[in-house]
């Protein structure tokens, strides 16, 4: 069913049990979704080609749809469809992460699947899929599994995934509630976050949920910081935060940072932007804050 | 000798000749991607060649084995400096460089070793393969302490100093001056051409090589490279291949010695091209500096002395390093009248990447200093920056530190007056997207604080100190169609809509063909670079055109008996004014009528033992007003307008001058806001542009031209001045002046980065 091109055969998959069989024939295939993480790999010379399964074209990892309260994403879905206003009415911090994804053309190819499988640690919608408590579903020859993102996501460029496997959804929460997500880099479009925050909140739950990008190896929940914001809130007034109560989040939530020195920029800096983003993304939530 | 004219042949516009934008004949290809650049050079039986580099910034050889790469399948020869049978280093000043390191390598990623084979990925294996043995040793990264430091190459590690002293040493010695000081530093900046280097080689039947290849100036290439090869440089042929940007980083050898030795010792064609992160290491960046100033100024705000040190880091060979030290040491004082000055300009080896040219080519570094001290002198003095600024401005004949006198055209004033006159159209942007942070959505409103500021610079035009700077250029007529040639490399500037141009404009005609630019057919057209390809190929096109004009009217008048000065040529056509001859160009040019020119501009001089002497042709002034939006607390900019007035002599061309101010400005933008090759102890940390961060269209507001200033230049072309540097050079010290005015801090420094901003509250007050 492959075809060889130069010693490597590459699949192009055009159903999902399709690109399971190939992976289970060859455990070691690379899956190839938009290629704009893998491709730079490769050319970089960072990668040996090896067999490739081409996922693109599979219908059932394609799309996005709602399942009560929950959306399924589908591993293809890509950037350009996740700013479609029908889906970012729904989960408006995954459209915001993906509008500041590269240029249009990776925005028309990158997708949410190869995001959150090369598990980098400045991936964009990392954060947000944490803040939000998304699931992962795998697939393999074998069947599936549901792994929660914090058990995905294991370290710096390190994922979940056994030989065979990929992954076929994400599933998120659709929540009631203002969301934001903020990224800092050093120039004003396209370019990898230094920091960057999902600030989300579920109304019903009176939760308020924080996920950082680029302050550490792996997307980070600040516990503390929402558990003393969601207890001052005023759930059922509406009544804005204190500046005392946004001081004091913005703290907790620069204090859950481990961020590192490197070329990007250093942990000083992004310390300081994650105190800076909390601060902005609270009151653009909640509204300017009482005295 | 003649000279170029720097008028028009008559008052009426020609079709597509001068003033006119006439569409560029490699536009459409290049848009629509059919352009061949040098990476798209293919031949039969061609091999492929790839270069091993060093990984340490300083390490003596003790062997090298090729071996086992020579044992590979599919690998035709791996060479090393052994294998250079002529001149062992090569050089635009000094031939300091080794064509392959024999027993030490200077700088992370110097050519060790070259291989040719089948594939692009058999080469890879085969470097891999190749086994250096490197005894490490510490390298000298910190430019301030390599004059004291043991030398890392025969040549010693000062590379020039220059003591400029002009005028009354003790012209400050007054207690009633109004003194500032201050230092600064410039980061390195790379040309970040998007084509990378690359060219194909071809060995000749008579022992010789045609080169393919991506250059800025061919001959003094070919002269390099026969010279490495042993070779007659009869023997070694170049053809311009499709530039992808040039920028200076095109100026020095990259690939060429190593090209034609795979081609020679494989009898086979062989092509290279550097990969995006090679291609950082394969070239020359902007020279990074650290500069003190010292201005002294009477309480009216008349500059009385200025002092100040440059140090530049020159990395680890000269290329053009003494001709950019000597830039930034002439133009130090910015455009503006100084009785006394003492400015000490020192470049030295480092085992840092190698620095040469690049767009602006030395007064960039010094445009951002000297701009600084005038808006710190404002200050001091309670005076209105531009006020300060016009108070002081040049003008045609006052002297410059060199103790030159401006004799050609200097509107500085005039600069100065329409770009801080021009009404800005900047409002307050209302989407997050269009503040500083952009697409990351991190300021609203309240975060964001606005400057505005303004910058002079200027620059000489054309190579200086006594070099003897010419271009040669061939016209032919025959048959109503022109053809020129001339060995000026086309690296985007767009020489080939203007040689076209000129020669409508001159000759009348409508047909006019661009010969190959090749070392054989021609003489040296001199680089394209220090805005100089307008005025110099320019100039010898006109004069071959007009040559030609003047060979075919003599003979039109003998043939038909009627006086030369009686016979025009118009609208393609020979006429009498008398009326009794008319004939068309076709008819009268079926015997070919040519003429092959050199063209020279005026003399310079070297710089004597004080830095004093007539040592450029001609200069050129620019002025950018920057506005800004900071976002203090994040240190993110956004760059909200661009407002500019330029020096022009002359507009050949509206579109193609656009371009270069728009060009020009983008990447002053990029040096002031975030283009750095980031070196930590003699290696680069960002060589990709995922990391070399250039702007791009959310963070380049469009160009406002205020003014373009048309006062026509006594020796050139039209009176056409070049254009390509000035927009770098006052972008940049603009911007960043604007971004001092918004945020209050003292930001010495460019690039600036966003924790110089977020993080100034944090820092010690004397560290600043
Ligand atoms: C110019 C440029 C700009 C960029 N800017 C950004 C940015 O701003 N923010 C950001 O976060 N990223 C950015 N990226 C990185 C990249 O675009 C994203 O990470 C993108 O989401 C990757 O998706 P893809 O479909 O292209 O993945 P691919 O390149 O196809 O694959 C990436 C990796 O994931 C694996 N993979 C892909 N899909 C699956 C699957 N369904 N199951 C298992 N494994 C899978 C592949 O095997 C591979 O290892 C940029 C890249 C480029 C080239």
């Amino acid at each position: 069913m492959g075809r060889q091109h130069g010693g490597v055969t590459v699949t192009i998959a055009r159903t999902l049990n399709a690109a399971c069989e190939a992976l289970a024939a060859d455990p070691e295939a690379l899956v190839l979704a938009g290629g704009t993480d893998l491709m730079v790999e490769i050319n970089r010379g960072g990668r040996t080609v090896d067999d490739v399964v081409v996922i693109d074209r599979v219908p059932e990892l394609q799309g996005w749809h709602r399942e009560g309260d929950m959306l399924r994403l589908g591993a293809t879905l890509t950037y350009a469809e996740m700013a479609d206003p029908a889906f970012a009415s729904l989960v408006p911090a995954l459209a915001q992460a993906a509008r500041t994804v590269g240029s249009p053309q990776i925005r028309a190819a990158g997708t949410i699947g190869g995001n959150l499988a090369t598990a980098s640690p400045a991936g964009d919608t990392l954060p947000v899929l944490a803040a939000l408590d998304a699931e992962v579903e795998i697939r393999s020859h074998q069947g599936h599994r549901t792994v929660p993102l914090d058990e995905f996501v294991i370290g710096v460029k390190a994922n979940a995934l056994a030989p065979g496997e990929l992954i076929a959804a994400i599933r998120v929460p659709v929540l009631d509630g203002p969301q934001e997500f903020l990224k800092v880099g050093p120039r004003n479009a396209m370019v990898i976050s230094v920091a960057s925050m999902a600030l989300v909140v579920d109304r019903v739950g009176r939760t308020v949920r924080v996920g950082l990008g680029s302050v550490a190896p792996v997307p980070l929940r600040a516990i503390e910081a929402e558990v003393m914001i969601a207890a001052r809130l005023d759930w059922a007034g509406g009544r804005s935060p204190t500046i005392h109560d946004v001081e004091r989040f913005a703290e907790l939530v620069a204090d859950a940072t481990r961020p590192i020195d490197d070329h990007r920029g250093s942990a000083d800096y992004r310390r300081r932007s994650i105190e800076v983003l909390a601060r902005r993304a609270l009151i653009r939530a909640f509204g300017e804050p009482t005295p | 000798m003649s000279a170029v004219s720097t008028t028009l042949v008559g008052d009426r516009k020609r079709e597509a000749g001068i003033g006119e934008s006439p569409p560029r004949p490699d536009g459409v290809p290049k848009v629509t991607g059919e352009f061949a650049f040098s990476s798209d050079l293919w031949h039969d039986r061609m091999l492929w060649g790839g270069t091993l580099r060093s990984p340490h910034p300083s390490a003596r050889i003790r062997s090298v084995d090729i071996g086992p790469a020579m044992a590979m399948a599919g690998v035709y020869t791996v060479l090393t400096h052994a294998d250079v049978p002529g001149a062992a280093t090569y050089g635009l000043e000094h031939p300091d460089q080794p064509v392959l390191a024999a027993d030490v390598v200077r700088y992370e990623g110097e050519p060790v070793a070259i291989v040719a084979a089948d594939h692009p990925e058999t080469a890879r294996r085969a470097l891999a393969a190749i086994v250096v043995d490197y005894e490490i040793t510490e390298p000298l990264v910190d430019p301030s302490l390599a004059e004291a430091a043991p030398p890392i190459h025969p040549d010693g590690n000062l590379l020039r100093r220059i003591h400029l002293r002009h005028g009354d040493p003790a012209a400050a010695d007054r207690n009633d001056l109004v003194v500032v000081e201050g230092t600064y530093e410039v980061g390195m900046q790379d040309q970040a051409f998007l084509g990378p280097e690359s060219g194909l080689a071809v060995p000749a039947e008579d022992g010789g090589v045609e080169l393919y290849v991506a250059t800025q100036w061919l001959h003094v290439d070919r002269d390099q490279v026969a010279a490495c090869l042993g070779l007659d440089p009869g023997l070694v042929r170049l053809t311009l291949a499709g530039v992808g940007g040039a920028f200076g980083a095109r100026e020095d050898l990259s690939l060429h010695v190593h090209l034609c030795l795979l081609a020679l010792h494989t009898g086979r064609p062989v092509k290279m091209v550097y990969g995006r992160e090679e291609s950082f290491h394969g070239h020359v960046h902007r020279h990074p500096a650290k500069l003190w100033y010292r201005h002294h100024a009477d309480t009216d705000g008349t500059l009385v002395r200025v002092e100040a040190r440059l140090l530049f880091d020159g990395g680890s060979y000269a290329s053009s390093s003494g001709a950019v030290i000597a830039n930034a040491t002439c133009f130090a004082a910015g455009p503006y009248r100084v009785p006394s000055a003492d400015v000490e300009g020192i470049v030295v080896r480092t085992n840092n990447p190698p620095c040469g040219a690049m767009r602006g080519f030395g007064a960039v570094q010094t445009c951002m200093a000297h701009e600084a001290q005038m808006d710190r002198l404002a200050g001091a003095l309670g005076m209105d920056p531009i006020e300060l600024r016009l108070h002081n401005a040049l003008t045609p004949g006052d002297r410059l530190i060199t103790g030159q006198v401006v004799t050609g055209t200097l509107p500085v004033a005039e600069v100065i007056r329409t770009c801080a006159g021009s009404p800005s159209a900047a409002t307050r942007p209302d989407q997050p997207m269009s503040r500083p942070g952009g697409a990351g959505r991190t300021a609203d409103a309240t975060h964001v604080v606005r400057g505005e500021a303004l910058a002079v610079g200027f620059k000489n035009l054309m190579f200086s100190e006594g070099f003897d700077d010419s271009s040669e250029a061939r016209c032919e007529l025959q048959d109503g169609v022109a053809t020129i040639t001339c060995a000026c490399a086309e690296v985007g500037q767009g020489f080939v809509t203007l040689a076209q141009q000129i020669a409508r404009e001159v000759l009348s005609v409508e047909e006019v063909v661009l010969a190959p630019v090749e070392t054989a057919t021609i003489g040296s057209a001199g680089s394209t670079s220090a805005s100089r390809q307008t005025w110099m190929s320019g100039g010898a096109v006109q004069m071959a055109c007009e040559e030609v004009r003047t060979t075919l009217l003599v003979r039109m008048a003998a043939e038909y008996d009627v006086p030369v000065d009686d016979l025009v040529l118009a609208d393609g056509r020979v006429c009498s004014l008398s009326g009794s001859l008319d004939v068309d160009l076709t008819t009268a040019t079926i015997e070919p009528v040519t003429a092959d020119v050199v063209h020279r501009h005026a003399p310079t001089f070297p710089l004597d033992a004080d830095g004093q002497g007539n040592a450029h042709v001609s200069f050129a002034v620019s002025a950018h007003r920057a506005i800004v939006d900071v976002d203090p607390d994040l240190g993110l900019v956004k760059v909200v307008e661009l407002t500019t007035s330029q020096d022009v002599g002359r507009i050949l061309n509206p579109t193609q001058a656009l371009g270069q101010l728009e060009g020009g400005a983008a990447q002053g933008l990029g040096l002031a806001v975030m283009e750095e090759v980031q070196v930590v102890d003699g290696r680069i940390r960002n060589a990709s542009f995922t990391d070399y961060l250039v702007p791009t269209a959310l963070d380049m507001p469009p160009v406002r031209v205020a003014a373009l200033i048309e006062q026509p230049e006594p020796g050139a072309p039209f009176g056409a001045k070049g254009i390509g540097e000035p927009p770098t050079i006052s972008s940049t010290a603009a911007i960043v002046a604007a971004v001092r005015r918004a945020t209050g801090l003292d930001l010495p420094r460019v690039p600036v980065r966003p924790a110089d901003i977020a993080l100034a509250d944090a820092a010690p007050r004397g560290a600043r």
